[in-house]
């Protein structure tokens, strides 16, 4: 089938392209970008007028839950999902049962993912066997089987020397060590962010210098290893500013933050709402500063969701016993352009963040839409008005802090691979 | 006189000061039917009362016991080791089990803060909180105020020190949040380790550097108890250090006003935050909180049934 769309704003931040044009894609990839194109006898035609049409966009930090926990979230409705969301890829984690940490549950991944037809999954492996924290899995099988990554992803490598050789031995296979940034001592029991909430709800806290202090061992240790590291879901003021201060010294860091980091603060805790616990825990309105001023200045490589469906009744409970994590795939698009909107990082920023940046930081051939590549686009209405229910979201569980919000904005089409398989939501 | 609108009585942060004062005056009110010889009226007879305590308690779980009879409800206590909970029930299920059984009022204690909240989102009856975590424990807030108004007649201008592991005190943060409302000045003290982030922007809190500079002139002097299960192995060296730091004794306690209130919710570690002499002593009202826990108590379970007399 081919497809053409017409009379974009096409916005491709890896070409350096931010023009109304016309993208005409066949059999499966782009075959020529530009103005006025004509489709051969044919061809479906998609109006794009009014609408953003950006590479596919790329999650690099979801969790599938697929093996092993298929009652929260699986394969196809994850990335039915993603597909919902205006993604075309997702890197899933692998604290899946097994664990990713072998060629075989990686591979039931990918081909469970081909057939289904929603989106690329590029799966992430294990750092650790069985995410054990005790001895490196087999990054190298890892990787040749389909692996764009590894972490432990849920729990930080807590032994220092083997995070160091973990990002010794990672570079040496040519893979990257994602960095779940915890000082699990410091966590103990905290339930939420330290912080007068938590005083005033009688809640345990988790202080920021929990995080930060595991920031900057990693950002230490990829220094003294010459090594690359990605530092996962970045929820503090302190931890942007290790970061930069690292950018700055030729560190080969980067790093991601979640929409909910850039757009809650721990208030939405009050009434001990499980569907605002999540870990790291949302932080007070001076991070979530912070965080906006790392998207600007590009201190923070990547906006990712953390994706983490939880089944209700692992989310329904007391607020100490409930699962940490909230879903983000279908909300996180309209919440990025709300700081387009808000005028916090442009909308090239924000493409960049969500399609070239992780692209690039994973190696994956994706995230472009120069001729001959993979035509993996999403058509975004930056206009659309849409009320966030539990009814009209694809995943498998509805643990979102953002149930009844109205936001703006939200893929008009998902393209994987030149076939559209999501088009508009009610 | 103002009207209790509330369903259920989760935390002093949800009521008004009108409120507050309601439930205070009906509990002096409340004292006069202790006193009696035949200790008993009819207020809510064929009423139904859970007492259900996820964690251990003798003294709250018998005052309201004992305050539901006076008001010749009846009444069943259940914890957790003559529960289902310990056959992997949850709590909501454990909840709306017992609410088949038509209950009026549940009275919970348990250790996950704001499990009150949840509760009262899956029954139809009136939940009264006897202590959830760290959060509150709204029947000794109020009975701590009525005890300092029988002393003083007001409850504005108080100076109230409480000194001891505020992180982890439920009793002092209803303490705070009843206080402050009523227009008291409460002054804390305790290690830094046991004192939470920005617990001053609770109300009319000031946080304190050293005990002494808490009781100084204070009116009253609350001694929490020093929880040993709770503070671990990193929240202070010791109970001999701490004693020495963050313990009442007859010298410390004359910084404060001559005839200052000594109270503490109990139970207490004698020789640790108090010593022998101060709680035996004189300006020792421990026993007093005791007397008014029930009275209190029946005001609570007597305006979340609607405040109707029969």
């Amino acid at each position: 089938m081919n497809l053409l769309i017409k009379g974009g704003r096409v916005i491709d931040p890896s070409q350096g392209l931010d023009d109304t044009l016309d993208v005409l894609v066949e059999g499966g990839m782009v075959k020529e970008i530009g103005k006025g194109l004509q489709a051969p006898a044919g061809t479906e035609t998609i109006d794009a007028s009014g609408t953003y049409v950006t590479p596919g966009l790329i999650d690099m930090h979801v969790h599938l839950r697929d093996p092993g926990l298929e009652y929260k979230e699986d394969i196809i409705s994850g990335t039915r999902a993603a597909a919902a969301g205006g993604f075309t890829s997702v890197c899933c984690m692998p604290n899946t049962k097994p664990v990713i940490d072998n060629k075989a549950v990686a591979g039931y991944i990918i081909d469970k993912a081909k057939s289904a037809g929603f989106a690329n999954v590029f799966p992430i492996g294990a750092i650790t066997y069985g995410m054990n924290g005790e001895r490196l899995a087999e990054m190298g099988e890892l990787k040749e089987s389909g692996c764009v990554a590894v972490s432990d992803d849920g729990k930080p490598v807590v032994n220092s020397e083997l995070m160091r050789r973990a990002l010794e031995y990672a570079n040496g296979m040519g893979i990257l060590v994602i960095s779940h940034a915890e000082d699990l001592a410091l966590v103990g029991e905290g339930a939420m962010n330290e912080g007068f909430t938590s005083t005033e709800l009688g809640l345990k806290g988790i202080p920021r210098v929990a995080e930060e202090i595991a920031t900057a061992r990693d950002v230490m240790l990829a220094e003294y290893s010459n090594a690359p590291i990605h530092i996962a879901h970045v929820s503090t003021k302190g931890s942007v500013r290790i970061i930069r201060e690292a950018k700055a010294r030729g560190v080969k860091v980067t790093c991601e933050t979640a929409p909910h980091y850039f757009t809650l603060t721990d208030d939405a805790v009050r009434g001990y709402n499980t569907n605002a616990k999540m870990n790291p825990p949302l932080r007070e309105a001076a991070d979530v500063a912070a965080i906006k001023e790392g998207l600007r200045d590009g201190t923070i490589d990547c906006i990712a969701t953390d994706h983490a469906p939880h089944h209700l009744d692992e989310k329904d409970v007391e607020f100490n016993v409930a699962m940490n994590g909230i879903i983000g795939l279908e909300t996180s698009l309209p919440l990025s352009l709300k700081l387009v909107a808000d005028g916090i990082i442009t909308i090239n920023q924000m493409v960049e963040k969500m399609t070239v940046n992780p692209a690039k930081i994973l190696g994956i051939c994706r995230g472009g839409l120069k001729p001959g590549a993979t035509a993996d686009i999403t058509v975004i209405d930056p206009s659309k008005l849409w009320t966030v229910t539990e009814e009209n979201l694809a995943s498998k569980s509805k643990n979102s802090p953002f149930l009844g919000w109205k936001v703006q904005g939200a893929s008009a089409y998902t393209i994987l691979e030149g076939k559209v398989v999501f088009s508009g939501r009610q | 006189m103002a009207e209790f609108k509330h369903r259920d009585i989760i935390a002093l942060r949800d009521l008004t000061k009108e409120e507050i004062e309601l439930l205070i005056s009906t509990a002096e009110n409340m004292r006069e039917i202790n006193s009696r010889a035949i200790k008993k009226v009819p207020t809510l007879r064929g009423k139904t009362i859970i007492n259900l305590f996820y964690e251990a308690s003798t003294r709250t779980r018998t005052s309201f016991e004992i305050a539901a009879k006076r008001l010749s409800a009846d009444t069943v206590n259940i914890s957790p080791s003559t529960s289902s909970s310990t056959k992997g029930e949850t709590l909501a299920d454990t909840a709306l089990n017992l609410l088949a059984m038509k209950p009026d009022i549940i009275v919970m204690r348990h250790a996950v803060s704001g499990a009150h909240y949840f509760l009262a989102k899956k029954v139809s009856c009136s939940i009264i909180n006897a202590g959830d975590g760290a959060h509150e424990h709204p029947s000794q807030g109020l009975l701590d105020m009525l005890t300092m108004k029988d002393r003083f007649g007001r409850l504005d201008g108080l100076k109230v020190a409480i000194v001891g592991d505020i992180t982890h005190s439920r009793v002092a943060r209803s303490d705070i949040q009843g206080l402050t409302k009523m227009g008291s000045h409460v002054y804390l003290a305790g290690p830094p380790t046991m004192m939470p982030p920005c617990v001053e922007r609770l109300g009319n809190v000031t946080v304190c550097s050293t005990m002494k500079e808490a009781i100084q002139d204070a009116d009253v002097v609350m001694m929490l108890r020093i929880q040993q299960e709770r503070q671990g192995k990193t929240l202070m060296p010791n109970a001999r250090e701490y004693s020495r730091y963050f313990g009442l004794n007859p010298d410390n306690l004359k910084l404060a006003k001559p005839n200052a209130m000594v109270m503490h919710p109990g139970p207490i570690n004698r020789g640790v935050e108090m010593s022998s002499y101060v709680v035996d002593g004189s300006q020792s009202h421990i026993l007093k909180q005791v007397e008014n826990g029930v009275a209190v108590r029946m005001s609570m379970l007597y305006h979340v049934c609607g405040g109707e007399l029969e």
